[in-house]
């Protein structure tokens, strides 16, 4: 029941601040942060809960687990349920979350009420898709993030909104229906060999798909995620979104949408169809080092800051699928791991564009320049979460990135070696930013405040959280250890459900390597 | 004779007397409108009395069973919607208001003959009912030059669409020696081969039927006769009359198992895809919301051809499940542009719809539900009609109808999208008519509208189960 809670809190609190909004327009405001407030509580307090258990559950075992039937006709309920990663992934929901609303404060002036309610019912379907493990209702989740963030774009965004909204609709929504006909594909190839028809994660996971249908299973999946991700050469749709979007719209973007894409990846496309991908993954991590690369080249051709911070994300997010495709758990964990870091500092960086933004009205990185005299705290900290996206070691990106690589070293050297040279990329376009943004003469006469004691506020949790998980990453490890075992499980063979037993994929030596993860924090 | 079976079409028509009685008596729009309510609801209760004796057969020419009470009942719905929705339409205009609701009872009267139809003489029996009360629904505004032209569009077209029809009913009548479907399904039992005159008959009758039902390449009417007609008849058109023909036609191609001739199912999937892909290609370049929606029509059809292809138990409850879904979503989404129109025009164009939502939230917020329905986004009605039509198309593995309905929905999201944008952007004010007041009347239909298309969009079990039990008893 708890996990409904999760999903229920923003829902609800999305509906009160939009009534609440009828009343008096900055109630609102409060309801929403109350609402975020009380989701983040819940998350933490069941992180801490439920820390010992996610450590040491068998894989496969749940920790919390919730159903009622639905459309039994069909076998749909609604089920959700909870292990180490969504459990991770939910607290950065409601983090990023959290920080959504902060941001949207007091840059939001116009139809504040139901901009709140949009921003609470995208985290509530965010949440939805982190927790649902029926796949119909996992779909129902995930096209329900995006009414609301097609209006978040498309009200409230920038000059060119209703076009970047409608075209991250067209995007999302028509890869989400290869994947809706994949389900249905999934679930009848289940049927035949059962006899019942369901969606249910558990069930789907013994049906077995094999061959060119089973590969065209695992495509209809892995293009409604690719998109999402977004991996090369579904990308297009994103620096217009994340430019076009509001400040918060580019941090939950960024911080979470992006994210969906990669846990539906590890979740669903991994497990459920085993052997297509094993035989997709040079085809995937070739997608991830071309994402990794041509991110960053995108990105430094950019003149406009907050697109070239959306081109980085194309580049981040590529290690997150290179690590995934080399099934092996250093580098499931790294992808894990950048996947939150990534959560952090992207935004961190949006903010920054957002308040700059809003005090000189241009993103043009050509007018300004010196700013770094004007405003230092606010250049301090673009230095900090731009050398954060660099891969500083110290800071949780590198040790993402840096297990990443290694573990992607193990199983495919060449795309190890070459997505290694994204990491000079980020180099440039990092300090780049800094350089053409806050250092050199000033171009044009800019005045603008320095942050505040709240400014400093919103950003310090960040900063903190990206130290921590730099030097001692292993809560986050010991968390979702369990869960992501399982699923490299679920590749080399040593659990029931995989179908591949005689099919060595991974050099045998790879048992060994990956307790490395596990001894480093003993 | 058991005359009980046809109760319903017995009110229905004594209701559409009594409206044209009680206009002799004394002009009374009110009177009209209470008439024709009252007709539909007694109509619509009296299913429950003759449900008991299902199925039934009456004369072999009509059959009452829980599919033909099933889309009586859905059709009757449809048709008090479309009351509710007209009231207000036609008290600010001046015209002879109550004459409307005499056609409108007698248009789902045909729609339900059609329903039970069982025998060619009340297909074609049921077909020109509907379309001759269509005739003069659609130039109702017979000061209004485009309405007369959707009229006259609408006569010459349906009308050799019917001749279509009729011959190709004659031409198997002509090898088979019979008209009722259920005999005919017997004789070409036997023939194993169908006769040269059966296909070709089968043949017209599907490009009459194609015609009925505006599927691509029959559908060159649609858009005009939409945008000409007054917004309730449009929804009319789009619902009462689609769901009748597809009625019609499932029962007739099921009673002769025509899923045996293949090259009837191959004709009927270029048909579904070509209005998929012609339906939404066009759509997207309408700049206005009437023709928008016809071309949306046209689509939705196909989509519902995907689930009458695959066939089946699966299909039919896809079929029947997505007809309810359309029904309710089509007739909301011509609702509102029926409340919003004011005494002298319609607001019909995109930019009419400039900030909308700003300045009537209410109404652009259930338009809004209805094309995110019409979308197919989850949570919505439209979506689980399309969630069950996919899944019996995806179940008999017809993948082509099944891609190009995927591919015709994501083209579908660029012109609802629009719409909806356009609503939302930062409006300055609106200048086209109908800015009054919202009337109780299309109001509370809005309403209940609105609020049935997220019932069933978020717990369709109940709709599920009833449609179920319908389908068993299809022959």
């Amino acid at each position: 029941m708890i996990l409904v809670w999760l999903i229920a809190i923003p829902i609800v609190g999305g509906l009160a601040a939009w009534t609440a909004g009828k009343a008096h327009e900055q109630a609102s405001k409060w309801v929403a942060l109350f609402t975020m407030v009380a989701e983040f509580a819940l998350a933490v307090l069941l992180w801490v809960r439920y820390y010992q258990a996610a450590t040491t559950s068998e894989a496969g075992v749940w920790l919390i687990q919730w159903a009622v039937p639905w459309i039994p006709a069909y076998g749909i309920s609604v089920r959700l349920a909870l292990d180490g990663m969504s459990l991770l992934l939910v607290v950065l929901t409601a983090f990023v979350g959290l920080l959504s609303v902060a941001v949207s404060w007091s840059g939001i002036t116009r139809r504040v009420p139901f901009y709140f309610f949009n921003l609470l019912w995208i985290l509530g379907g965010v949440v939805g898709v982190f927790l649902a493990l029926d796949l119909f209702l996992f779909y129902v989740f995930w096209e329900m993030m995006l009414i609301p963030m097609y209006f978040l774009v498309g009200i409230w965004g920038h000059e060119n909104r209703v076009y970047a909204a409608i075209k991250f609709f067209i995007f999302t929504q028509a890869s989400g229906l290869l994947m809706l006909l994949a389900i249905l594909g999934l679930a009848f190839a289940y049927d035949a060999q059962t006899g019942t028809f369901s969606f249910n994660y558990a069930d789907l996971l013994e049906a077995q798909v094999s061959g060119a249908y089973g590969m065209w299973l695992m495509l209809g999946f892995f293009v409604a995620f690719a998109v999402k991700l977004p991996a090369f050469p579904f990308h297009p749709w994103l620096a217009d979104a994340h430019t076009e979007a509001p400040t918060a719209g580019s941090v939950i973007l960024a911080g979470l949408m992006l994210k969906t894409g990669a846990y539906g990846l590890i979740r669903f496309v991994v497990p459920l169809f085993p052997e297509a991908a094993v035989t997709f993954a040079p085809w995937a991590m070739t997608l991830g080092v071309i994402g990794i690369l041509y991110g960053a080249v995108l990105a430094l051709g950019q003149r406009d800051l907050k697109r070239l911070v959306a081109y980085t994300s194309v580049s981040h997010l590529g290690f997150v699928l290179m690590g995934i495709f080399a099934f092996n758990e250093l580098a499931l964990q790294g992808a894990l791991l950048e996947m939150i870091c990534h959560g952090l500092s992207t935004p961190a960086l949006f903010i920054v564009v957002g308040i700059l933004q809003e005090h000189l009205h241009t993103r043009d990185m050509e007018r300004m320049g010196g700013l770094w005299a004007s405003v230092p705290r606010m250049g301090g900290i673009a230095m900090f979460f731009a050398v954060a996206s660099l891969g500083l070691p110290g800071l949780g990106n590198f040790i993402g990135e840096f297990f990443v690589l290694v573990g992607t070293f193990r199983v495919n050297a060449p795309a190890a070696v070459l997505g290694s040279l994204g990491l000079v990329g980020a180099a440039i376009y990092s300090l780049w930013i800094i350089q053409r943004a806050f250092h050199g003469e000033p171009r044009e006469r800019w005045t603008l405040p320095d942050l505040n004691v709240r400014g400093m506020l919103v950003f310090a949790p960040m900063v903190v959280v990206l130290v921590w998980l730099g030097v001692y990453p292993q809560p986050v490890l010991q968390t979702t250890a369990t869960t992501l075992r399982g699923i490299r499980d679920a590749v080399t063979g040593t659990v029931q459900y995989d179908p591949l037993n005689h099919r060595a994929v991974l050099p045998a030596e790879e048992a060994a390597v990956d307790t490395v993860a596990g001894e480093e924090g003993r | 004779m058991n005359l009980g079976a046809i109760l319903p079409h017995m009110i229905l028509a004594a209701a559409a007397v009594l409206v044209l009685l009680a206009l002799a008596i004394r002009r009374n729009h009110a009177t009209a409108f209470a008439l024709t309510a009252l007709g539909f609801g007694v109509a619509f209760a009296s299913l429950w009395l003759i449900g008991e004796q299902a199925p039934h057969l009456m004369q072999r020419l009509l059959v009452v069973d829980l599919f033909s009470l099933f889309v009586s009942g859905l059709v009757m719905l449809a048709g008090l919607g479309v009351a509710f929705l007209a009231y207000h339409y036609l008290a600010i205009r001046n015209e002879n208001r109550e004459e409307f609701y005499a056609m409108l009872l007698i248009a789902v009267l045909g729609a339900v003959v059609l329903a039970g139809a069982n025998h060619f003489v009340t297909l074609f029996l049921g077909v020109e009912v509907l379309s001759v009360a269509l005739y003069v629904m659609i130039s109702y505004l017979h000061d209004n030059p485009r309405s007369l032209e959707a009229g006259i569009k609408y006569v010459v077209l349906a009308g050799a669409s019917s001749a279509f029809l009729l011959f190709g009913l004659a031409l198997i009548y002509t090898d088979s020696g019979t008209m009722d479907f259920t005999v005919l399904a017997s004789r070409l039992e036997l023939a194993h081969l169908p006769g040269l005159y059966v296909l070709v008959g089968l043949a017209l009758v599907v490009a009459g039927v194609g015609f009925k039902l505006a599927v691509a390449p029959f559908h060159m009417w649609a858009a005009d006769v939409y945008e000409g007609a007054p917004a309730p008849v449009t929804a009319l058109i789009a619902t009462v009359s689609k769901s009748a023909v597809v009625a019609v036609l499932v029962r007739f191609f099921v009673t002769i198992e025509g899923y045996r001739y293949g090259t009837v199912v191959l004709a009927m999937m270029i048909l579904a895809v070509l209005s998929m892909l012609i339906g939404n290609l066009l759509a997207l370049l309408q700049g206005n919301v009437k023709r928008i929606l016809a071309y949306s029509s046209i689509a939705h059809l196909g989509y519902l051809l995907v689930g009458f292809l695959a066939g089946g138990q699966r299909g039919i409850e896809g079929v029947l499940v997505y007809l309810v879904a359309y029904t309710i979503t089509t007739l909301g989404a011509f609702g509102v542009i029926g409340l919003l129109s004011g005494p002298t025009g319609e607001r019909i164009e995109l930019t009419d719809y400039r900030g909308l939502f700003w300045e009537r939230p209410w109404v652009a917020a259930a338009f809004t539900a209805m094309l995110l329905s019409l979308a197919g986004i989850p949570l919505t009605a439209g979506f689980v009609g399309k969630f069950f039509v996919l899944t019996a198309g995806v179940g008999a593995a017809q993948w082509v109808p099944v891609i190009a309905l995927v591919v015709g929905s994501a083209l579908g999201i660029f012109y609802y999208t629009r719409i909806i944008a356009t609503m939302f952007a930062r409006g300055e004010g609106v200048t086209a008519a109908g800015t009054g007041e919202m009337p109780i009347t299309g109001g509370l239909a809005l309403t209940i509208l609105t609020l049935a298309l997220f019932a069933i969009g978020m717990y369709p079990t109940p709709l599920l189960n009833i449609v179920r039990t319908m389908v068993l008893y299809i022959p």
